[in-house]
C-alpha cells in the first residue's frame, strides 16, 4: 500500500485527466482563440519571404519542417526575443549563473579548498540550482514595523534596474536590446538608480543595521559615481559619440585602453566599488553591521537581490569590454558556414534533406559574440580576484580614495585625451576615419 | 509619557544624535557576548562589553570532582588551547600532592603546549581574517591547523580536547617516529607562515586599517592589567615562560616578542611572530628531550591534598592563565579559581573603542585576543 496517496484510484485519476482535457479544450476554443485573434488583429505581422505571416500561414508552414526555419529566423529578430533571450535577460542571467559557479570554484582554489563538489556529480555544477531551490522554498519574513510596499518592491526594482542596464550593452554588431544615441548617458542614468533603491529598502526595513548599511551604500556610490563618469569622459572626447555601438565600431584597429589606460584603471576600481565587492563591500560588512542593507531580506527576496547583483556585475564587465577592450572586435576565428549544406542539402543515408534558411546566425555575429564573451569573462575574473586577497577597506579611506585620488586620476586622462585630440593624432570618431 | 515608573527604575536619557547598537549576542561580529555600543554618526561614543552568555560554572563543578576527574571538564573553556589551560592545573596539583614529574614528561608537556598554542593562534588568526573581510585568511589558518591537530591526535588520540596533560606527567608516551614527523610538519608550517605575511600582514589595506587604531599605551596597558600578547604589543617585556619559567622552559632557546606601537596591528602581529618562537621551542625541545624514560608518575588512587592553597600560572595563547586551588584534606578541591587572560584583556576594550570609527570595532575587538568562552568560564 502506498503511504504517499492511500486513497489513490487509477480509474478516478484517468477520469480526472479527461475532465481536465475537456475543460482546457473548451476554454481554449471559446475564450483563448478569440483573444489570440483579437490580439493578432492589432499586431503588425512580420513579412517572411515576401508574404505576410498570418496565423494560418504560420500553421501551414509548421506542418512543413523545411519552412519553419524562416519563422524561427524572424522570431530571432523580434524585440521580444532580444529582451527575453539573447542580448538581453536570458543571456545575461546565464552568464551571471556561470559567474557564480566560477567565482566559488575560483575562490576555493585560491583558498586551498575544493568548493562545491557533490551536487550534480561533476564538480558541483548543480550547486547553484540547489541554492536557488532552497531560496525559493524559504519563508519570506517581513518585519512587523517595515514599510511594506517599499520593502516588497525593493528587490524587484533592483532586478529591473539591473535588467535595464543589461539591455544597453551591445553584444554583437546589431545585437543590442536598446540602442539610444545617448547610450552612455543612459548608462549613467541607470546606475544612478541603485543607491536610491538601497536607501529606500534600507529605510523601509526599519532596522538599525539596514539603516547604517543603506547610508554607507549611498556614500560609497555617490563617491564613486563621479570618478566613474569622469573616467569615461576621455572616451567620449576621443570618439565624439555617446552611442555604445559606435564606440565599439571606432575600436576596430586600436582599443581605447591603449590611449586611456588611467581611465581604464579608474573605471575598474569604480566598478568594484559600485558592485559592493571586496575590498569595497562596506554596505554589507558582515562583522560590523550584520549584512548591511540586505539584513532583513529573506528567501527569494534575497535571491532576487543576488540575481540583480550578478546581472549588474555582467553589465559592468560588458561595459568595460565595450568601452576599453573593443567590444565584439577581434580576429575572425569562427569557421564559415559550409555552403554546400544550403545548395546540396544534408545527405543521411538514402535521404537528402534540403533545408533552406540556414544558417540561422551569420558568421560575423557569432564571431563577435565569441569575442565579447571571452573579453567579458576575463574582466569578470579580474573583478572576482580581489575577493581572495584583500580585506575590507574602512569608510574614511573609501571616501578619501573616491573623492581625492580617483577624481584626480580621471582628470589626468581627460587632459591626455584632449592633448591627443588637439595634436591631431586622433580625430573625433576614432583613430581611422 | 508621564506614566508612573516602578520605584527604582528610571528611563535612560539619550541624546538625539546618539544611536545605541546592540552588537550581539546574535551578531556575526560579536562572539558569545554583547557589546552595547553608542554611536554618534560613525564614531563610537561609548562601548559597554557584556560578557557572561556562556557561563558554565566550571569553578563550581570543580568542587564536586576529585583531582583526576577535574581534568576533562577544565579544558572545556578553551578547547583550542586545551593543553595550556590544563598546564597550570597540573602544576598546581603536583605541588599540592607533592609529586615529582619525570624529565621526559616535562619536555613532552612543553611540546604539547606549544603545539596547542599554535592551534589556538591559528584559529584566532582565522577569525581575525574574517572579521576584516579577508576570507582567504580565514581558510588558510583553519586548514593549517590540521598539521598540529594531526600531531596532537597522534600523541593523545583526540583531535581537539586532548586531556593529555595529567598531574604527574602526561597520559601516554609519544608514538614511534613522532620526532621526525613533528620536525617535518613544523618546517612546512614555517614556510606557510611566511606566505601569511605576504597575503595578510604586508597587505596595504590591512596595514592602513589597523595601524594607529585602538592605541594602548605602555602605562595604560600595565594599569589596566592586560596580559599576554596585548601587553607585549604595548612594549612590556613580560612573558611568564621567561619571567617565571615552569617545566623546562628555562633550558629552551627562545625570545619574547615585543612591539612598541600598541595599536591593533601590533596586537595582531605579536601572536603571529610568537608562532615562529613556538616552532623554535618545539625544535629545541625535541633536540634536548631525553630519548627514553618514564613519562608519568603514578598517583595514589583518589589522592588527597593537604590543608593548603597553591597558585600556579603559565603563559597561554591569551596571556597569563593561573589556577588558585584551595584544598582541605579531601579528595576534592575546596575552591578552584581560574584566572584567565581573556577577561583581563576585555577590560581595556571600552577605553580603546572610545572615539574610534564603527568600522574599527571588529579589528580592535579581536586584536585583544579575547576568547568569550574562556572569559565566562
Amino acid at each position: 500500500m502506498s503511504t504517499i496517496a492511500p486513497q489513490f484510484r487509477l480509474s478516478r485519476f484517468i477520469a480526472s485527466l479527461f475532465d481536465i482535457i475537456f475543460w482546457v479544450l473548451l476554454i481554449f476554443s471559446l475564450v483563448g482563440l478569440p483573444i489570440v485573434f483579437i490580439i493578432l488583429f492589432y499586431i503588425k505581422m512580420p513579412i517572411v519571404n515576401g508574404q505576410m505571416l498570418t496565423p494560418y500561414l504560420a500553421m501551414t508552414w509548421m506542418a512543413d519542417p523545411s519552412r519553419t526555419l524562416p519563422i524561427i529566423k524572424t522570431l530571432l529578430h523580434t524585440t521580444f526575443f532580444h529582451v527575453i533571450a539573447f542580448p538581453g535577460f536570458g543571456f545575461a542571467a546565464l552568464l551571471a549563473a556561470a559567474t557564480i559557479f566560477v567565482e566559488r570554484k575560483f575562490l576555493a582554489k585560491i583558498q586551498l579548498r575544493v568548493g562545491p563538489l557533490y551536487c550534480g556529480k561533476i564538480e558541483g555544477i548543480l550547486q547553484l540550482m540547489g541554492d536557488g531551490l532552497k531560496l525559493i522554498s524559504k519563508e519570506i519574513i517581513i518585519p512587523a514595523k517595515a514599510d511594506k510596499p517599499i520593502f516588497w518592491v525593493g528587490p524587484l526594482l533592483f532586478v529591473g534596474t539591473a535588467g535595464a542596464f543589461v539591455s544597453l550593452i551591445p553584444v554583437a554588431r546589431g545585437w543590442v536590446v536598446a540602442n539610444p544615441s545617448v547610450g552612455l548617458l543612459a548608462v549613467f542614468a541607470t546606475i544612478g538608480f541603485f543607491p536610491i533603491i538601497s536607501v529606500l529598502t534600507a529605510w523601509a526595513a526599519n532596522n538599525k543595521w539596514t539603516f547604517i548599511g543603506g547610508l554607507r551604500a549611498l556614500h560609497q556610490m555617490i563617491a564613486f559615481e563621479i570618478p566613474l563618469i569622469l573616467s569615461l569622459l576621455s572616451i567620449v572626447i576621443l570618439t565624439g559619440t555617446l552611442n555604445l555601438s559606435q564606440i565599439v565600431e571606432s575600436q576596430q584597429h586600436y582599443w581605447w585602453i591603449v590611449f586611456a589606460p588611467i581611465s581604464a584603471i579608474v573605471f575598474f576600481i569604480c566598478i568594484i566599488a559600485e558592485l559592493e565587492r571586496i575590498p569595497f563591500d562596506l554596505p554589507e560588512a558582515e562583522s560590523e553591521i550584520v549584512a548591511g542593507w540586505l539584513t532583513e531580506f529573506s528567501g527569494m527576496m534575497y535571491g532576487l537581490i543576488q540575481l540583480g547583483t550578478y546581472l549588474k556585475l555582467y553589465a559592468f564587465a560588458g561595459l568595460f569590454t565595450v568601452l576599453f577592450l573593443g567590444g565584439w572586435n577581434g580576429p575572425m576565428v569562427w569557421p564559415p558556414f559550409p555552403a554546400d549544406i544550403v545548395t546540396h542539402g544534408i545527405t543521411i543515408g538514402p535521404i537528402t534533406a534540403k533545408i533552406p534558411g540556414l544558417p540561422l546566425f551569420d558568421q560575423d555575429m557569432l564571431n563577435g559574440t565569441l569575442w565579447f564573451v571571452i573579453k567579458t569573462v576575463g574582466v569578470i575574473l579580474l573583478i572576482l580576484l580581489p575577493r581572495g586577497v584583500f580585506p575590507r577597506i574602512r569608510i574614511d579611506m573609501l571616501l578619501h580614495t573616491g573623492w581625492y585620488k580617483l577624481i584626480g586620476l580621471a582628470f589626468i586622462n581627460i587632459f591626455i585625451a584632449l592633448g591627443l585630440l588637439y595634436a591631431g593624432v586622433l580625430g573625433p570618431g576614432g583613430l581611422i576615419q | 509619557m508621564t506614566a508612573q515608573l516602578p520605584p527604582g527604575i528610571q528611563l535612560e536619557k539619550v541624546d538625539d544624535r546618539i544611536m545605541t547598537l546592540n552588537v550581539g549576542p546574535q551578531h556575526p561580529g560579536s562572539g558569545h557576548m554583547r557589546l552595547i555600543i553608542k554611536i554618534d554618526g560613525d564614531y563610537i561614543v561609548s562601548c559597554d562589553p557584556d560578557p557572561g552568555y556562556v557561563h558554565r560554572g566550571e569553578e563550581k563543578m570543580a568542587e564536586y570532582r576529585n583531582y583526576i576527574q577535574n581534568i576533562p571538564h577544565l579544558e572545556r573553556p578553551v578547547i583550542h588551547d586545551s593543553s595550556n589551560i590544563l598546564h597550570p592545573y597540573c602544576l598546581a596539583v603536583e605541588e599540592l600532592l607533592g609529586i615529582e614529574v619525570p624529565e621526559r614528561a616535562k619536555y613532552i608537556r612543553v611540546i604539547a603546549s606549544e603545539l596547542n598554542r599554535c592551534i589556538y593562534t591559528l584559529y584566532w588568526l582565522a577569525i581575525y581574517g574574517i572579521f576584516l573581510g579577508h576570507s582567504t585568511m580565514f581558510m588558510w589558518p583553519a586548514g593549517d591547523r590540521e598539521l598540529f591537530i594531526d600531531l596532537l591526535e597522534a600523541m593523545s588520540g583526540a583531535r581537539v580536547t586532548h586531556a593529555y596533560l595529567v598531574p604527574g606527567g602526561v597520559r601516554n608516551d609519544l608514538p614511534a617516529n613522532f620526532e621526525e614527523r613533528c620536525l617535518r610538519q613544523v618546517d612546512y608550517f614555517e614556510k606557510r607562515l611566511k606566505e601569511y605575511q605576504a597575503v595578510f600582514y604586508k597587505n596595504p589595506i590591512l596595514i592602513s586599517r589597523t595601524e594607529g587604531t585602538g592605541i594602548l599605551s605602555r602605562t595604560d596597558a600595565i594599569r589596566l592589567g592586560t596580559t599576554g600578547s596585548v601587553l607585549r604589543a604595548s612594549g612590556v617585556d613580560f612573558d611568564i615562560r621567561k619571567k617565571e619559567p615552569y617545566d623546562v622552559y628555562e633550558n629552551l632557546d627562545f625570545e619574547t616578542v615585543v612591539m612598541k606601537e600598541g595599536d591593533s596591528y601590533a596586537r595582531s602581529y605579536v601572536p603571529y611572530l610568537e608562532m615562529f618562537e613556538s616552532c623554535r621551542i618545539i625544535r629545541d625541545a625535541i633536540r634536548k628531550m631525553p630519548k627514553s624514560g618514564s613519562v608519568r608518575t603514578k598517583l595514589k588512587p583518589n589522592p588527597k591534598g593537604g590543608n593548603e592553597e597553591v597558585y600556579k600560572r603559565v603563559e597561554s595563547g591569551r596571556g597569563a592563565l593561573g589556577y588558585y586551588i584551595v584544598s582541605n584534606n579531601r579528595p576534592e578541591p575546596y575552591r578552584v579559581k581560574i584566572s584567565v587572560g581573556s577577561f583581563r584583556n576585555l577590560i581595556c576594550m571600552p577605553y580603546l573603542l572610545k572615539g574610534e570609527l564603527l568600522g574599527n570595532m571588529p579589528s580592535v575587538y579581536w586584536s585583544l585576543n579575547y576568547w568569550p568562552v574562556e572569559a565566562d568560564r
